[in-house]
């Protein structure tokens, strides 16, 4: 087609097509093949971009900034090391499930195939790690295929989207597409959103004969929107049934409420994964039967019945057998669901619930999150109950590393709603925390936002202390530090003989002093009663804060369910010992 | 858990949008994940709405097969994916040619056997053939088993082509 006088440059679609998506932010870095975008996001005022320092934070950025509004993240790279520095950003959003959109640069079409310098084949690399990737080789398909890619992204089980653009396509010109009024139907994509109303039915009467029933929730009520959760408390809550969630899963239901056992899985409470064990009606929404939750498959939840609501049809009976599967949107189903309890008003037996809550109960008397309270050393699990007891009436949102820190945050913190907890689930990467809640905090410039960290992960993406002095966001970062990486040393502890093997964190830098030299601001904290002061110092700080708070070298994350084990199996404290793990779970990560 | 882990061979036929990297994308699922692929085979059969059909076959348990046929079901550019053997009752046929190098006796055999299998000569010289034939994988590969003693220099097959019986449409 020939440039019209009104034509305009791909780069200049491009933004135009960004606009039109209700895009307001882009978390980047510039590089030779995207000058055209840059050139054209210096020209207007609409898309705010943010710089980040390494294209693995632009991608988690993205991340914190879709998980705590909903929305879909957009990331813009360079091509080569621009775009395979985004992989784990990629992968990271693929495995949880996280709306991305995902620019890259790319060679001009005639270079490619021509090992040109900083050519990558991204869409061969990036195949595998997001849910759909395109190469744009027509300046002609670039606007739409921008906004297929947003649908594709936001639409289903959420996921990354790549959109790889090579340079003479972002030059060259072209009429705009706008994004259809009407959304037109994919060719061939095209999730199942609505539940079978049969179905539905089946799943309300096994609910409303269950004796022993338990509701198993997970991420995929958040990403069906906050409705979702307020559906999902009230279903529970007319049920009287107990809820545990996943870690995906936490702030879908309200963690002070009775009714919530607390997380589920490895390192999840000893009444939530009895309950899992011994319940006879299993009511998955939104989980997956993750590793992490099932334990030793082969004595999982043995005696239950499952129904397995999801989106996916690929997460149904992936690895565990169900006896009742629903594809479909989790706020769809709820609804279907509330709205037959209502109508039916099935009598439940409230004589097996009861003998049912009152076993739970005395699961939940054990008290498994206990600990043994340090004397002079500040034990982690303490830092996050007093960090707890400061930010619960605020605005706040967290995010985390991958680690020890993780779980005890996980345990520790309670989440009254969703899109408030940003953790890296699936993938479990470290450095995933910090440009998070870069993300978050773009989002929700006047919410309190921290990052609990450990010293190993935050050093994997400290670089950005220099972004968020750059915007001065006031981000929290609140390292539990051990000087170790907590959970390698714990599992050498326990599997391989307390050889500690390179699990030393050696040569750490001082924080403080690291802080100060980004422009951030630096806090340190050994002693347990001065932590809530530093605590305090740091929320009314408005400025990016570090706080290195030293804690317990030794102490072991609990309750676990050692490697290959099943959910009754769990250790609760340092002083249970576990059967020797057996060669099948020595395997096992 | 599942109790049936009897592995099964299976055919799946996937109609996919013809476009850069759709064999890459069907591909890298079967090696990513972990499955067989036993035979594959690919063309586009629908050059107005630009439609491949891709015919694969594959062996896993029944839970294994399951997830192989969501998990192609999810790739954007996937239109249909249907497990034939599954299904009901299906045809399946495969294409070889087959070179025989020789002369004499030997050469004299070949060509006997190649008519008792149908198969058709589609090049000669004076000192060797190449073979058409058509048929079964087992009728393919039981004539190629006859051919090796007989001076077979090459082989090429073109997997498994397949087709539901009667008249609906994948």
């Amino acid at each position: 087609m020939k440039p019209e006088e009104s034509a305009t440059t791909g780069a200049d679609l491009l933004v135009k097509a960004l606009i039109d998506e209700d895009v307001e932010v882009v978390f980047g870095y510039p590089g030779g093949a995207v000058l055209p975008i840059y050139d054209s996001l210096f020209k207007q005022n609409r898309l705010r971009h943010i710089l980040v320092r390494h294209e693995q934070a632009a991608v988690h950025a993205a991340e914190g900034y879709a998980r705590s509004t909903g929305k879909v993240g957009v990331v813009l790279v360079t091509s080569g090391p621009g775009a395979t520095n985004a992989v784990t950003g990629l992968t990271d959003a693929l495995m949880d499930s996280i709306p991305i959109v995902c620019l890259t640069g790319q060679v001009p079409t005639h270079l490619i195939g021509n090992d040109a310098f900083q050519e990558a084949d991204t869409t061969g690399i990036t195949r595998p790690c997001t849910k759909h990737n395109y190469l744009v080789k027509a300046v002609g398909n670039l606007a739409r295929t921008v906004h297929e890619a947003f649908y594709v992204a936001r639409s289903g089980r959420p996921g990354p989207v790549v959109v790889d653009l090579p340079k003479d396509v972002l030059m060259n010109k072209h009429d705009y597409v706008a994004p259809p009024k009407i959304p037109v139907e994919h060719k061939s994509y095209r999730p199942q959103t609505k539940p079978d109303p049969r179905k539905i039915e089946q799943a309300v009467e096994m609910i409303a004969r269950a004796k022993r029933p338990v509701f198993y929730v997970g991420g995929g009520v958040i990403n069906s929107g906050p409705k979702a959760s307020k559906l999902l408390a009230q279903f529970v809550r007319m049920t009287g049934y107990p809820i545990t969630n996943t870690l995906m899963g936490l702030g879908t239901f309200p963690a002070s409420d009775k009714q919530f056992l607390g997380m589920l899985g490895m390192h999840g409470t000893y009444e939530a994964n009895l309950a899992m064990h011994g319940c006879d009606v299993m009511i998955n929404i939104g989980a997956r039967f993750d590793d992490r939750i099932t334990g030793n498959l082969t004595k999982f939840s043995p005696g239950s019945k499952k129904i397995h609501i999801d989106i996916d049809p690929s997460s149904i009976n992936k690895s565990v057998r169900v006896d009742l599967a629903i594809v479909g949107d989790a706020m769809l189903a709820l609804e279907e669901m509330i709205k037959l309890w209502k109508a039916k008003q099935p009598k439940v037996d409230l004589k097996a619930l009861k003998a049912w809550w009152a076993e739970i109960e005395t699961w939940r008397a054990r008290n498994c999150l206990a600990y043994k309270t340090g004397g002079e050393t500040i034990k982690p699990q303490f830092a996050l109950e007093r960090l707890y007891h400061h930010i619960k009436n605020t605005d706040h949102y967290i995010t985390t590393e991958v680690g020890q820190h993780q779980m005890w945050a996980a345990q520790f913190l309670k989440f009254e709603q969703p899109n408030r907890w940003m953790t890296s689930g699936g993938l479990g990467t470290m450095g995933y925390g910090f440009p998070a809640a870069m993300g978050v905090q773009i989002a929700h410039p006047e919410a309190l936002v921290i990052d609990v960290a450990g010293e190993a992960s935050i050093l994997m993406n400290i670089q950005e202390l220099s972004t968020v002095a750059q915007y001065n966001l006031p981000v929290k970062i609140f390292i539990l530090n051990n000087h170790y990486m907590g959970m390698v040393r714990q599992w050498q502890e326990l599997l391989h003989g307390g050889r500690y093997s390179e699990s030393y964190s050696e040569s750490l830098p001082d924080f403080v002093k690291l802080a100060d030299a980004f422009g951030a601001v630096g806090l340190r904290c050994h002693e347990p009663d001065k932590l809530d002061g530093v605590i305090e110092e740091m929320i009314k700080t408005k400025r990016p804060v570090v706080v290195d708070v030293l804690v317990d070298e030794a102490e072991n994350c609990f309750p676990m369910i050692p490697s290959g084990a099943a959910h009754n199996e769990m250790l609760l404290g340092p002083d249970d010992k576990a059967g020797k793990v057996s060669e099948e779970g020595m395997v096992l990560v | 858990m599942n109790k049936d882990s009897s592995i099964a061979a299976h055919t799946v036929s996937v109609l996919v949008a013809n476009e850069p990297g759709i064999l890459a994308r069907v591909v890298g699922l079967f090696s990513g994940r972990g499955y067989n692929i036993e035979s594959l085979t690919v063309a586009e059969t629908d050059a107005k709405e630009s439609l491949s059909r891709i015919t694969i076959v594959t062996k896993g348990t029944p839970m294994i097969i399951e997830q192989i046929m969501a998990q192609l079901d999810r790739l954007v550019p996937v239109h249909r994916v249907r497990d034939l053997t599954v299904e009901g009752p299906h045809i399946e046929r495969e294409l070889a040619l087959v070179k025989v190098k020789g002369v004499g006796e030997k050469r004299v055999e070949a060509l006997r056997l190649a008519d008792v299998f149908r198969a058709k000569v589609i090049d000669a010289k004076t000192d060797s053939f190449v073979f058409e034939v058509t048929g079964t994988t087992g009728k393919v590969q039981t004539f190629i088993g006859l051919m090796e003693s007989l001076g077979m220099v090459d082989v090429g097959r073109t997997g498994i082509v397949a087709m539901s019986r009667g008249g609906e449409p994948l």
